[in-house]
């Protein structure tokens, strides 16, 4: 086992106040790490800073070994390094065929090679997949903006395995998708976590959710890492329990 | 279904290009004029429709590029060149400064970046006025030939307008290669979603300055015909304001459609014309259509119709539903 992900004392500061402040951990090949905290602890904003959304007052990140601190979004996605977000974010015009195109397109062959190359990229196949995968069939040709939010949900999270990552963050997948549609949900994660070794780390409130899907749990509490374990010890952990949990 | 729809569209599309090649032919001087002014206006509008449309990139600036085409070609057809060299350098020289001018755009969105594109507009026009060691200033470059196409001449009005026609004709199939291939769909994630495209991989810098870059070129490629179609240009015709006209073409006939310039070139300059008997007040029917038109349907002419076929559409799908739903009420 090799770390895909090592991420050493990021910080960062937002004028005045630190929302990061210093968190170290690696994740494992083929993990699923679970990322929880109460509201405005950091867990968003440390996603932003690996991905390059944000640059990162202080730390290192390191994916596959190699430093990418301080390269773009679309360099980050091009390494094999994708997302979802918190918040719905598709593209509503185009269809949910097309949103997939998109998402795998610009992982082949050169900027010209595409201008001359097929209309599809090659990739209506692995669209059609990835369509079927997610049980969204019926929809293909629909403009996203038209399903409803748990289906673009799914869209989403689809989006971001087209690429064929090796390392997935992903901003509270399960937030206001219906108990029917999450257990699809997980099912799906965890078969592409099982058949692709794809990599994972998951920030999500649902606890049954983090505890059942992921094989370590870490907690932040104020920009900083409280704990990190298995889900049954972390569940225990009498510091968690104050600070998030509850009683 | 899908087939029939298909070759629908191909005949009404062959019938279009047919009409436009046949009609004109009994046309007289004047109304070949017009509508070789469509032609040039309309490939001058796509370029900013691929800018502003596709690519969701504000510019007030596609007129001035209209103006560096058309002095690139006056300056070198009246020296002996050739047009078609002219067009060459009229679209490196308009994609080179496109692409500069697509650099704002990564820092600066919306009302300032039509500030930023606003400000470049009067700069050109202040270089076409003032330069006159290269421009002629305001008296303008006259007696600009028109072109030999394997040896026609074009001098009349019919043979030119079908030099436009044609220019219109290849700039559509660069154009309609350009947007079904993966970068219009990226063009499009940049106006829908920056920052998801991003996550995406798409590198929207490059596909920023490439909207930018492309669009201008277009409007270089106008400026080319606009030049030997009135064989004489001055500073004028370039200041903001056609700018401005551009800007109404595309979002009056639809923005982000493809079909939209066609439409909004043919109301900005064929309206005007039509509405010639109600004299002075021409410009104010016009800007009341547009008020109406845009409450009516911000999305232009073809959001309207892109509207109807949606509900269409919807209609039908729920129908469906509706049929699978009474069916399982059977069953159960």
């Amino acid at each position: 086992m090799s770390a895909v992900l090592e991420v050493s004392d990021v910080r960062k500061n937002f004028g005045g106040i630190t929302a990061v402040n210093g968190v170290s951990f690696d994740v494992q090949e083929g993990e699923i790490l679970g990322l929880i905290g109460p509201n405005g602890c950091g867990k968003s904003t440390l996603f932003n800073c690996i991905l390059g959304q944000l640059t990162p007052s202080g730390g290192e990140v390191k994916v596959d070994g190699k430093p990418v601190t301080g390269l773009r979004p679309s360099e980050l996605n091009r390494l094999g390094v994708s997302r979802t977000f918190q918040l719905l974010q598709v593209f509503p015009k185009l269809s949910v065929r097309e949103n997939l195109i998109l998402a795998g397109q610009e992982h082949r062959g050169s900027m010209t090679s595409r201008l001359f190359g097929r209309s599809d990229a090659g990739l209506t196949d692995a669209a059609n997949q990835m369509i079927g995968f997610f049980k969204l069939d019926h929809l293909a040709d629909e403009p996203a903006g038209g399903l409803s939010y748990g289906q673009q949900k799914l869209l989403d999270a689809a989006m971001a395995f087209m690429g064929g990552p090796r390392l997935v963050l992903l901003d509270e997948p399960a937030g206001g998708v219906n108990p029917s549609m999450l257990s699809d949900l997980k099912e799906r994660l965890a078969a592409i976590n099982r058949e692709r070794r794809a990599t994972f780390v998951v920030i999500e409130h649902n606890m049954e959710f983090v505890m059942s899907l992921c094989s370590r749990v870490m907690v932040m509490a104020e920009g900083r890492v409280l704990a990190m374990g298995r889900p049954d010890d972390i569940r225990r952990n009498p510091a968690v329990i104050e600070a998030y949990l509850g009683h | 279904m899908r087939e029939l729809r298909k070759y629908l569209s191909f005949a009404l599309g062959a019938a279009v290009v047919a009409a436009l090649i046949v009609v004109p032919m009994n046309f007289n001087r004047y109304g070949l004029f017009i509508l070789s002014q469509w032609a040039t206006m309309t490939i001058a509008a796509m370029g900013l429709n691929l800018t502003l449309g596709y690519a969701g990139q504000v510019s007030l600036a596609q007129g001035a590029f209209v103006g560096i085409g058309a002095y690139t070609a006056a300056l070198m057809t009246t020296h002996g060149l050739p047009l078609a060299g002219a067009l060459a350098l009229a679209i490196l020289l308009c994609f080179a400064i496109g692409w500069l001018l697509g650099y704002p755009a990564l820092r600066v969105q919306h009302h300032y970046l039509a500030f930023v594109t606003l400000a470049f507009s009067t700069l050109a026009f202040l270089v076409f006025r003032n330069e006159s060691w290269l421009t002629g200033g305001t008296y303008g470059i006259s007696n600009i030939p028109r072109p030999a196409i394997f040896g026609f001449a074009t001098n009349r009005p019919l043979p030119f307008y079908y030099v436009c026609l044609g220019m219109l004709g290849i700039v559509t199939l660069c154009m309609w290669w350009l947007i079904r291939s993966p970068w219009g769909r990226a063009f499009m994630a940049l106006r829908e979603n920056p920052i998801r495209a991003q996550s995406l991989g798409v590198d929207t810098r490059r596909y920023t300055l490439m909207a930018f870059a492309i669009g201008s070129a277009l409007g270089g490629v106008a400026g080319v015909i606009y030049a030997p179609l009135t064989q004489y240009i001055d500073p004028v015709p370039f200041n903001l304001s056609l700018s401005l006209d551009l800007l109404m073409m595309v979002i009056v006939g639809g923005s982000g459609f493809f079909f939209g310039p066609f439409l909004g070139a043919m109301i900005a300059v064929l309206l005007p014309e039509w509405l010639r008997f109600t004299e002075g007040y021409y410009l104010m029917l016009y800007a009341a259509a547009v008020i109406l038109l845009l409450i009516w349907s911000p999305t232009g002419i073809l959001g309207i119709l892109d509207r109807f076929l949606a509900e269409r559409r919807t209609r039908a799908a729920s129908a469906k539903r509706a049929g699978t739903k009474s069916q399982w009420e059977t069953v159960a």
